[in-house]
């Protein structure tokens, strides 16, 4: 069975031209519709994405959506100024209007351009996500399968196991990117998504476990090395773990941070602060501080767009630039920001391609791709036995940072007390405060183990949400403020 | 009332056409909304966004099974595969004996009274959105010499067409509109930098234009805010009375609204799951949701399935008297729906907090005398992260404020937590505010918890 008309097969280039009409000349007389004299830039951003989503909870699939969004985004660029209008409309007439709407915006003389010469450049030469099956495509009877047979799993492993809610979504999104100066890129971007999560019981004490991941995969990538089984696995581990769980203890101390979803540390402390917009306004407590020291000699971060199939990894960011490898720290050194047209452009530095958005509807901004410590040379089992006493976190929820003053949390949702050098009793989970130019300071010891995420990341910025990834090795940091209620 | 080509008549053919293609019953719901950002930074216009959008979202049951679909294109083909899909997707879903419409209550079908629309939202030329943006920015900017920099200033609005249908007999349709105004200083200290910088802000927002807050005032509030906090130190780890200022107060109340929805409840995921009728707070916690509140944010006249919205009393001088229900939610854990039932477009509906309010006791004291009356104690103006567990009740998140010292705020205080857990806090708050403002949907006074852990230094 097929849901809607198949998506598949998609060439990017040439799919908004044989679905609505958008050639190349169509293009070219919207993007002029936005041109005077003071623009600097302009770009039509057009995007198609299918959503599905498919959840189970007391072993029945119950909800099944989906979700067709269309529309194009014109902006316009003028000194620091952006003008934005975007439409779910893609008519030339509404269009023109949105062209307009956004040229509103730009001030000044100069007779409106008539037409933009644009050239498809065709597909990015990135391909991070080849073109199979999309996960929408797929049957939904397979994905039903799928989440009852997660729903066994989970019970079958523990009789404390009592909730199971288990979900599926996938996106298939088709982007095209049109500049001013002529460039036009086309891009087909899958998503999928599952998470598994259970409530445990024993007498009044009830825990929940939460786990999962996902990328820019087929369907298939869940039952390749069953992954969907070890996903179910340590969602059931994590609750019962938490059963047993002490109050967390307060107050600052040493942590050791494990491999891989722990890398949310660099995402708050670090990485949002190193955005280009922050620093163009001085808003960022890095602000003016390439070149100095920030963070031990260990420590090298980086944010990076083109792994393939990865969750935050993209062949062309949303403004069709190119995705790359940016080094944010190096051995301790601040060494650059994350950047988007406009604020490279105002800063007078290079593109990075992370010019993100979170639809059609979203103007855009510099956002992390995956963002990431690079390995070191300890044992992560040394790392731990160096530590007298302090917390050992492996798994978190959310995180957040307030950028000017560089104060940011993460919170542990699975952390054990560290005693004599080795993990002991599980802990309630807590959050975790530090500031951000300082915390990196204090890493001590950096694991060989580099792990990134699962796939499960999403960032939030000024109300917009895109997907994301984060890597960290095992990493000790001496002194970090726990924030559990144990004193 | 009808959208720009889609209204109630629209909704019932299209329910008609679903019918006819196997569904046994369903739901349309139809969002139409005009949408304006504009920001303003350092006086000079940064970015300026316009839109319509609409969205159209079928929800249809074949018998106890169902599924929700949604779309942009309202063509005449697209709608036509969107009931194909939507009967096809949920004939592959399984049987689920609490499925199905609830049974029209008579609600209202249009906006009765509710004051939801002020036409000069719609109306107000852009140069005048601006303006008001800017005027906010420079009071702010003129407030204080150590307002040195500024994230910017806002005025965001929309005006939203509503309409809904569903087979069980109940169509209806509403206009509203609403408004913020927000301003985000940027404080520092040019003759002694080693204070740092800080950030805050302070925001207005209502349905009507008149009810805003004036421009000076928001951009006044934001700078004194980002300026008090300069200079903020860590404090030891300690146990003390901890005070939340009406906004941090509003994100205890938030979680509390998380906890009582009834999806978390009948999934058993939440620390409330099954205390109906026992006390869970101290006798000053009286908490309301309340759809029907003139002018609220939170308010309409009919709920995402067609029910009346109403006034529900949740938490009456700390005994828990009601959940907020949907039609699935109330049937699960056999009870009446509450007429909160909130949904996306695309997908299926759940339970959501209309207006919720923490309501001022009798003679509720000042936010002063509270704090006052706390020898030695944190009080709370800004936290960060997410670390509520609203099946556990742990609460642990990262807080910024002051320091009280004999009844005074001694210093700003940053980078430390406060934790406990939200059944122990909500028995122990000691004192609640007369200061409810209901500049957001969901708002709460100046409240004290009498002990919490603050782990800092």
């Amino acid at each position: 069975m097929s849901l809607t008309e198949p998506v598949h097969p998609v060439v990017p280039d040439r799919f908004f031209e044989s679905r609505f009409g958008l050639t190349p000349d169509r293009v070219g007389q919207t993007l002029g519709g936005t041109l005077r004299a003071a623009v600097d830039y302009a770009d039509l951003f057009v995007e198609h994405t299918v959503r599905e989503s498919i959840a189970l909870e007391e072993g029945i699939v119950k909800k099944a959506s989906r979700a067709v969004e269309q529309g194009a985004g014109v902006r316009v660029l003028a000194g620091e100024k952006t003008g934005y209008a975007h439409t779910d409309d893609l008519s030339t007439k509404a269009l023109r209007a949105a062209a307009e709407a956004a040229r509103a915006i730009a001030e000044g003389g100069g007779a409106r351009g008539a037409s933009v010469a644009v050239t498809p450049i065709g597909r990015p030469r990135h391909d991070l996500y080849p073109a199979v099956e999309p996960a929408v495509d797929r049957p939904i009877a397979d994905k039903v399968r799928l989440l009852e047979e997660i729903d066994r799993l989970a019970r079958a492993i523990d009789p404390r196991v009592t909730k199971v809610v288990a979900s599926f979504s996938a996106e298939h999104k088709v982007v095209l990117v049109a500049g001013s100066d002529g460039r036009m890129v086309g891009d087909v971007q899958p998503l999928v998504r599952l998470t598994v999560q259970v409530i445990a019981r024993d007498g009044e004490n009830r825990q929940v476990g939460t786990y999962g991941g996902g990328g820019r995969y087929p369907f298939e990538w869940f039952l390749e090395e069953r992954r969907w089984e070890r996903f179910t696995r340590e969602a059931v581990r994590i609750a019962l773990v938490n059963l047993d769980a002490v109050d967390a203890p307060a107050g600052e101390m040493t942590v050791v941070l494990g491999p891989g979803w722990p890398g949310i540390l660099l995402h708050e402390a670090v990485g949002h602060g190193l955005e280009g917009d922050f620093n163009r306004k001085k808003l960022s407590a890095f602000s003016g501080r390439i070149g100095e020291r920030v963070a031990s000699d260990l420590v090298t971060v980086v944010d990076d767009g083109t792994l393939p199939g990865r969750r935050g990894s993209l062949n062309v960011d949303d403004e069709g630039v190119p995705t790359s490898r940016t080094v944010l720290i190096e051995k301790g050194i601040l060494k650059g920001y994350l950047q988007d047209r406009l604020n490279a452009r105002l800063m007078g530095m290079a593109l990075t391609g992370n010019g993100r958005r979170e639809s059609y509807r979203h103007v855009v901004m510099p956002r992390m791709t995956n963002t990431f410590m690079l390995a070191g040379t300890d044992d992560p089992a040394d790392i731990l036995r160096s530590v007298g006493r302090g917390l050992y976190a492996v798994n978190f929820g959310g995180g957040q940072v307030d950028i000017t003053n560089g104060k940011f949390v993460f919170s542990a949702s699975e952390a054990y007390l560290i005693e004599d050098g080795r993990p002991t009793r599980p802990v309630k989970g807590a959050t975790l405060i530090g500031n951000g130019p300082d915390v990196l300071t204090r890493v001590s010891a950096v694991g060989h183990d580099l792990m990134l995420d699962e796939g499960v990341g999403t960032c939030g910025k000024d109300g917009q949400s895109v997907p994301v990834g984060v890597g960290l090795p095992t990493i000790r940091i001496d002194g970090l403020t726990v924030g559990g209620t144990k004193g | 009332m009808r959208g720009n080509g889609f209204g109630e008549d629209q909704a019932r053919d299209l329910l008609h056409a679903a019918r006819k293609a196997g569904a046994t019953a369903g739901d349309v719901v139809y969002v139409e909304a005009d949408r304006f950002a504009g920001v303003v930074r350092l006086r000079e216009v940064d970015r300026v966004k316009q839109a319509r959008e609409r969205t159209l979202g079928l929800r249809l049951f074949v018998g106890r099974r169902s599924a929700t679909a949604s779309t942009a294109d309202l063509s005449k083909e697209s709608l036509a595969r969107l009931v194909a899909d939507t009967v096809a997707m949920a004939r592959a879903t399984a049987e689920d004996p609490a499925a199905g419409l609830p049974e029209d209550d008579g609600a209202p079908g249009a906006d009765d009274g509710l004051a939801l629309r002020d036409e000069r939202v719609e109306t107000l030329a852009v140069g005048d959105r601006l303006a008001l943006a800017r005027d906010a920015e420079a009071a702010a900017l003129a407030a204080d010499p150590r307002i040195v920099n500024s994230e910017g200033a806002g005025f965001d609005s929309h005006a939203k067409t509503v309409v809904y249908a569903n087979t069980a007999g109940f169509s209806g349709s509403y206009r509203a509109t609403a408004a913020t105004l927000w301003v985000s200083s940027i404080a520092a200290d040019p003759a002694a930098p080693e204070l740092g910088m800080q950030r805050d802000g302070w925001y207005t927002s209502a349905r009507a234009l008149a009810r805003l807050e004036a421009p000076a005032d928001v951009g006044r509030t934001a700078a004194l805010r980002a300026v008090r906090r300069l200079g903020a130190r860590k404090v030891a780890t300690c146990e003390v009375p901890v005070v939340f200022d009406p906004e941090a107060a509003a994100s205890l109340l938030r979680a509390l609204a998380q906890a009582v929805n009834g999806q978390s409840i009948y999934r058993g995921g939440s620390f409330l799951a099954g205390k109906l009728g026992e006390r869970v707070a101290s006798d000053l916690v009286t908490v309301v949701d309340d759809g029907r509140l003139v002018g609220g944010l939170g308010s309409r006249p009919f709920d995402a399935e067609g029910l009346s919205t109403r006034r529900t009393v949740v938490l009456d001088r700390g005994v828990l008297r009601s959940y907020l229900l949907d039609a699935y939610s109330a049937r699960k854990l056999g009870l009446e729906p509450t007429g909160n039932a909130s949904r996306s477009p695309g997908e299926a509906p759940v339970p959501a907090p209309t207006n919720f309010m923490l309501v001022p006791p009798a003679d509720a004291p000042t936010p002063e005398a509270i704090i006052r009356g706390t020898a030695r104690g944190l009080y709370v103006t800004d936290m960060i992260g997410f670390g509520v567990n609203v099946v556990t009740g742990d609460y642990s998140r990262g807080a910024a404020g002051f320091w009280i010292e004999n009844g005074e705020l001694a210093y700003p205080v940053e980078e430390i937590t406060v934790a406990g857990n939200l059944a122990r806090m909500l028995a122990d708050v000691d004192a609640v505010g007369r200061d409810l403002d209901l500049r957001a949907s969901v708002a709460a006074p100046t409240i004290r918890v009498a002990r919490m852990t603050v782990a800092g230094r």
